[in-house]
């Protein structure tokens, strides 16, 4: 395959699933936001901005953290690279870039996904329409996803947007867990609490695990259960576990000339969650733990630019 | 008032038997339903994406629809029949023109044509000179534009040969029709068009390099931000085939090769949608970000085909035009076929003369320009568009040539008022490469704005799906 066409593929995929999980990562700051239990109550905006990385993006254009300004940034803000729109926006001209190498049932679905999102951003989210637009967001890239699965040959096309989608899927699952480190901070009082309970909650429903957490635990919520669950449990669809199995096997399955780096890494980094346990990493640290995460998925999404999409002039 | 050629009805106003059938269909389907399928086919465009971006009217890199118009143009077998073989005829002798300027120059020698015109014209590649290509075969794809006027008489308007487009649009539009209304093919034998991505690919492979037996084929595409962008992602989809930009590419020794997830490998066979001037820096254009250095000196190399070849604007231009009927009866010894429009050479004074005298009547075009840009409809034209014309004719009366203004045929199109005739054109798409093939019929475009006769999308034209029947 066109290293180019890879390249695109990779990152229609990506920002497809980036766009999903912008949108469970807010919906679980919105919720938890509801329950004022702190007397910082823009707390969890501020926190959902520092997860993205997008603190210095926010504060050059808006003078104060509010829900409504937060929520506009990371919805409809064209200018924020990293909103909504804009990732429907970059996964729809990646789209464009290869519409030989998906099948027009792929192009027709994220096609009308970006026409509605324009429509959309023109009426704007009223209140009421939150949950509502976070719904939508999920089930176009449901179907985003259904579609590709079901029409797509199974060749090399489909390895790379698999590949952008859990690469992508790993490193958000890290940051929308790494939340509940942010916003407990201030009030490490309420463990165990209440409020405790409603944030790990929100938490869980965010990446659709709580259902899973009932069905495994079958025992109230915990917070080293929870990081079991969500980053150990290799049948867990949004754990790290399986995003890194699948990306490994994804690796292997493209494999080419130049991949040995890239594979040892992979590797590496899917044996340690297959073998570790999460009292090791609550020995480390959740957070610190995350951080590292995050900085490996970071090498290797270097890793493979290097291995697959740069061009070489040998 | 000048009498004009409807494809629909005759003269009498009585359908022709072409259109029978399509019109008792028309006429036993109720308004409704017909106004549900146009909204239907309007989204079914948009969502599919078939947009065409329209240079200089704002900056937002505007995708607009072409309008595609649901009453279809038919032409009958025994028509298509008479035009098939016209195009044959005509695009193998301007292949064999091609050949001929950039090898021995046979027809110039024989004082058919002047030596000056060809080889003191803007579009003659002299890099081309003594260059041999795969089966002397220059136009592979040929898109030829005909018209319909006077009494039904075909004419060729012109010849399409370096990357002609609007073959996406057919295969569309025919994709439409038949999801709209699958009663009208069952009612009807209707010569099918679907299998022109195939024949395209066969051609293509026919004419590569070193017999090679595989050959890797590749359509290339100055971007998707190309008009036309598109159509080339459409056809590389179609066939099966790469798309690739400039940047996919690089030379080794005289090789051409894409960079692939999986390191280089060789190409053998280029369909590029990018002019001349900008597929090579080191041989053309050097400010070109588009082009392959080295990809010139590879196809001299005869180590890769590009198609369509390099220099083929010679025989395309406005200014050969006139000749293309010498040519045929010089390299086939026949007698055209298709007929040319009258064309009056500026570069004669007495024609000249003549033009001046009748600007208000003609149909002027610049030779090197396309897309309808450039020209003077004289009838439609203001005074002062006409005076300011004329200054331009006399200040270079080389640069174009005039045409009386053909009253192109009309057929009955939607708009807003209902069903009116409007005037349209038609490109058949001809392929050259072992053979020469072509699907039955080919684009019909059609002017939407009433009485104009400028059919180019660029110019607010729409198109319709054209119906060639099989008996």
């Amino acid at each position: 395959m066109l290293s180019s066409t890879a390249d695109h593929l990779f990152w229609m995929a990506r920002s497809m699933e980036r766009a999903e999980n912008t949108a469970r990562m807010l919906d679980v700051t919105y919720r938890m936001s509801l329950l004022k239990h702190s007397m910082d109550v823009f707390n969890e905006w501020r926190a959902m901005l520092s997860i993205s990385g997008l603190h210095e993006e926010y504060e050059a254009r808006y003078s104060e953290v509010t829900p409504a300004n937060v929520m506009h940034f990371m919805t409809l803000d064209e200018k924020n690279p990293g909103s909504i729109f804009s990732s429907i926006s970059k996964a729809r001209e990646n789209a464009r870039a290869v519409r030989g190498a998906i099948t027009s049932e792929m192009w027709e679905a994220l096609n009308h996904t970006w026409l509605d999102m324009r429509e959309r951003q023109a009426r704007g989210i009223s209140e009421d329409g939150i949950s509502d637009f976070f719904e939508w967001v999920k089930e176009r890239s449901h179907l985003s996803r259904g579609i590709t699965y079901g029409t797509l040959l199974q060749d090399e096309a489909f390895h790379f947007l698999r590949l952008g989608t859990f690469l992508e899927r790993a490193d958000n699952t890290a940051r929308i867990l790494d939340v509940k480190y942010h916003v407990l901070l201030p009030s490490l009082t309420d463990v165990g609490g209440a409020v405790d309970y409603y944030q790990w909650s929100a938490l869980l429903r965010s990446v659709s695990s709580f259902e899973a957490y009932r069905k495994t635990y079958r025992d109230v919520i915990t917070p080293m259960r929870v990081a079991e669950l969500l980053v150990l449990r290799a049948d867990m669809p949004r754990s790290l576990a399986a995003c890194m199995q699948e990306v490994d096997r994804l690796v292997q399955q493209i494999n080419g000339p130049r991949s040995g780096e890239l594979s040892r890494c992979c590797g590496l980094l899917q044996a340690e969650l297959r073998f570790g346990t999460v009292e090791g990493i609550f020995d480390k640290g959740l957070h610190e733990y995350l951080n590292e995460f995050l900085a490996r998925i970071y090498e290797l999404g270097d890793l493979i630019n290097t291995t697959y999409f740069w061009s070489t002039d040998e | 008032m000048k009498f004009i050629y409807d494809e629909m009805r005759g003269a009498d106003g009585g359908i022709r038997a072409s259109y029978k059938s399509f019109a008792n269909w028309l006429e036993s389907t109720s308004p409704e339903v017909i106004a549900r399928k146009r909204r239907e086919a309007d989204l079914a465009f948009h969502r599919v994406g078939i947009t065409f971006a329209v240079y200089g009217e704002d900056n937002s890199g505007a995708e607009r629809l072409i309008p595609f118009d649901i009453v279809p143009r038919i032409i009958a077998a025994h028509e298509w029949r008479q035009i098939e073989a016209g195009l044959r005829q005509r695009v193998k002798a301007l292949n064999a023109f091609l050949h001929d300027v950039y090898h021995d120059q046979n027809i110039i020698k024989a004082g058919r044509i002047p030596a000056q015109q060809i080889l003191g014209n803007a579009q003659y590649r002299k890099e081309m000179l003594g260059v041999d290509v795969p089966g002397n075969i220059y136009a592979h794809i040929a898109g030829i534009d005909l018209v319909r006027a006077g009494e039904g008489e075909y004419y060729v308007l012109e010849d399409n040969l370096r990357t002609p487009s609007g073959v996406s649009y057919m295969l569309e539009d025919r994709k439409m029709m038949m999801r709209l209304f699958p009663e009208l093919f069952s009612r009807q034998a209707i010569a099918p068009v679907e299998h022109y991505p195939d024949l395209l690919l066969d051609n293509l492979r026919s004419v590569a390099p070193d017999n090679e037996s595989y050959p890797n084929v590749v359509v290339m595409t100055p971007g998707q931000f190309n008009s036309a962008y598109f159509e080339h992602a459409f056809l590389a989809q179609q066939m099966g085939v790469e798309l690739v930009e400039g940047h996919d590419l690089f030379v080794q020794d005289d090789t051409v090769f894409m960079r692939t997830t999986h390191g280089p490998r060789r190409v053998h066979v280029i369909y590029r949608r990018i002019d001349d001037d900008f597929l090579d820096p080191l041989a053309f254009r050097k400010d070109s970000a588009l082009g392959v250095p080295g990809l010139f000196a590879a196809y001299r190399a005869g180590r890769v085909t590009l198609a369509n070849a390099v220099g083929t604007g010679i025989a395309d231009d406005k200014a050969m035009y006139m000749h293309v009927p010498e040519m045929i009866r010089f390299y086939c010894d026949e007698e055209p076929i298709l007929s040319n429009v009258p064309t009056h050479d500026l570069s004669k004074s007495q024609d000249l003369q003549y033009v001046l005298e009748h600007l208000s009547e003609l149909v002027v075009k610049e030779v090197h320009g396309s897309g309808g840009y450039g020209m003077l409809v004289g009838p439609a034209a203001s005074k002062d568009e006409i005076r300011l014309f004329r200054e331009k004719i006399i200040a270079e009366p080389a640069r174009y040539i005039a045409q009386p203004t053909l009253a192109l045929s009309t057929c009955p199109t939607f708009v807003e008022s209902g069903i009116a005739p409007r005037h349209i054109d038609l490109r058949p798409f001809v392929l050259s490469g072992k053979d020469i093939t072509m699907v039955p019929g080919g684009l019909t475009r059609v002017a939407l704005k009433e009485g104009s006769l400028v059919v180019n999308s660029s110019q607010g034209g729409g198109t319709k799906d054209t119906w060639v029947l099989e008996n």
